[in-house]
């Protein structure tokens, strides 16, 4: 217990627990991307595959919920406290500074995060709950879906945040990895093909829903 | 050629510091940025001004004393150059140069430009180093390393401590600095036995300091006068895992401060 209270104390653990909380969640987000895309086969099979999540698999559906409860209060715990310390860091900034590597994903991945995490509560609270959905249906995820998306300024919300996922992942994705000391010697170590390949899949994929509703291919 | 510079003044650690503007006139392209201070120095001590302190010593590359934040960027615009390899043809003929001191909180300004460095001392002594018995000296290539191993622990030993990671992470995190130190004796059969103690006490010991956390921006390896890679903090982070997970052998660091 004791070293796994000073491994949790010190920066390097707090972030391999980000690492591994984050790649779960990536894990999860691209099942989301895959089950969303239900909805191009019509809305008999996305109600089937809700069902399914809510029916037989209602256990597993809690579970996997509860696990990312959990993924999600230690990401942003850990994150909170390594941005204090970092802060803390350097009190006195440069008058000039001129970044040599730094990306725009990893420079703004601490404001992407607020953006992901009041998305994702109105995304709850949208298309899980209803509380702000315009007409939401009981066990009718298509119409919930569509309609939702209809509304032009829940549409642009949810393609503003997914450009925001899509950054978050970039960075994420392959410095997760890194922060769990999995990554192996490369020669060009910023370089990170399958973080931008998932970056841009999980972008395109769940932009595409609202896109499709606005032009009217989902109806 | 011509240049204008605005140098961070500070005249102690407790006093407020601020940036001076000086003109430097008739200088040669082929003075080092160093030179440049020489040059700017003879002529305020001779107007009976205190002249600008900055840290040199080996003026070659090696020690790790020099270093300066020059328009924004760790040790100039020349990549793998520590300050004192950097000559005024890296400028423009008529540049504005900023000279700031690294800024960290574990890194305090002593005066001018020379901080206080003596954190990264701290974090070796908290095991960057193996046991050795003394006595005769071993034959020579008794421990054999493969070739592999040896060239790449000679890639993280390269790392003169200068510091120019903390400055220019935006963190001011010292993880390729503590990387390199515990990466290098990982590598080889010399530093096995103390291996995961090292790791535990070194990190312990930055963290003690003040030193930021790592958020990848991977500025510290551009800044790296000696190019040392970001893959080492992966490294790192392996060995720090498993000493966490494991811990093999007790454990009783003092964190010196
Ligand atoms: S003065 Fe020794 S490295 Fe620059």
């Amino acid at each position: 217990m004791n070293r796994l209270l000073a491994c949790w104390d010190s920066t390097l653990g707090k972030k391999a627990v980000m690492g591994a909380t984050g790649l779960l969640m990536i894990a999860w987000v691209v099942l989301h991307v895959a089950g969303n895309l239900q909805a191009f086969r019509g809305a008999a099979a996305f109600n089937g595959y809700s069902g399914l999540l809510h029916g037989p698999l209602h256990e597993a559906l809690i579970l996997m919920r509860l696990v990312l409860l959990g993924c999600l209060l230690l990401h942003v715990t850990a994150s909170l406290q390594l941005a204090r310390r970092n802060r803390l860091a350097r009190p006195e900034p440069y008058a000039r500074t001129e970044p040599q590597a730094a990306t725009m994903a990893s420079r703004t991945i601490r404001l992407g995060g607020w953006v992901l995490l009041t998305f994702v509560v109105l995304h709850l609270l949208h298309l899980t709950t209803g509380q702000i959905h315009p007409d939401f249906v009981e066990a009718d995820a298509y119409h919930n879906l569509v309609v939702g998306l209809a509304q032009p300024l829940a549409a642009a919300g949810y393609l503003v945040a997914m450009v925001s996922i899509g950054l978050h992942v970039y960075h994420g994705a392959w410095s997760s990895w890194r922060s769990l000391g999995l990554a192996q010697g490369s020669s060009r170590p910023l370089e990170r093909p399958l973080a931008a390949a998932l970056a841009v899949l999980v972008w395109l994929g769940f932009s595409l829903i609202p896109v499709a509703v606005l032009l009217g291919w989902l109806e | 050629m011509n240049l204008t510079l605005y140098v961070w003044r500070q005249a102690s650690a407790a006093s407020a510091g601020r940036l001076s503007r000086y003109e430097a006139a008739d200088l040669s392209p082929d003075m080092s940025f160093l030179e440049l201070l020489d040059v700017v120095n003879e002529r305020l001590t001779r107007q009976g001004e205190a002249p600008i302190a900055f840290d040199h010593d080996c003026r070659e590359g090696i020690c790790g004393s020099c270093g300066l934040m020059i328009n924004g960027v760790a040790h100039g615009p020349l990549k793998a150059t520590a300050t004192c390899q950097l000559h005024l043809r890296s400028f423009r003929d008529g540049a504005t140069i900023y000279i700031e001191p690294w800024r960290a909180r574990a890194f305090p300004v002593l005066r001018d430009l020379v901080v206080d460095r003596t954190a990264f001392d701290r974090i070796i002594a908290a095991g960057g180093f193996v046991g050795v018995s003394t006595g005769s000296a071993p034959d020579a290539n008794s421990l054999p390393v493969p070739k592999t191993d040896a060239d790449l622990a000679m890639d993280a030993a390269q790392c003169i401590g200068c510091g120019a990671c903390v400055a220019a992470c935006p963190n001011a995190s010292a993880m390729l600095f503590t990387a390199a130190k515990v990466g290098h004796l990982a590598l080889l059969p010399q530093g096995q036995p103390e291996r995961m103690r090292r790791a535990l006490g070194m990190v312990q010991q930055m963290d003690a300091e003040g030193f930021g956390g790592c958020t990848w921006h991977g500025e510290c390896m551009e800044a790296c006068p000696k190019e040392i890679s970001i893959d080492w903090i992966a490294r790192l982070y392996r060995d720090y895992i498993r000493a966490s997970a494991t811990r093999p052998e007790r454990v009783a660091v003092e964190v010196a401060l």
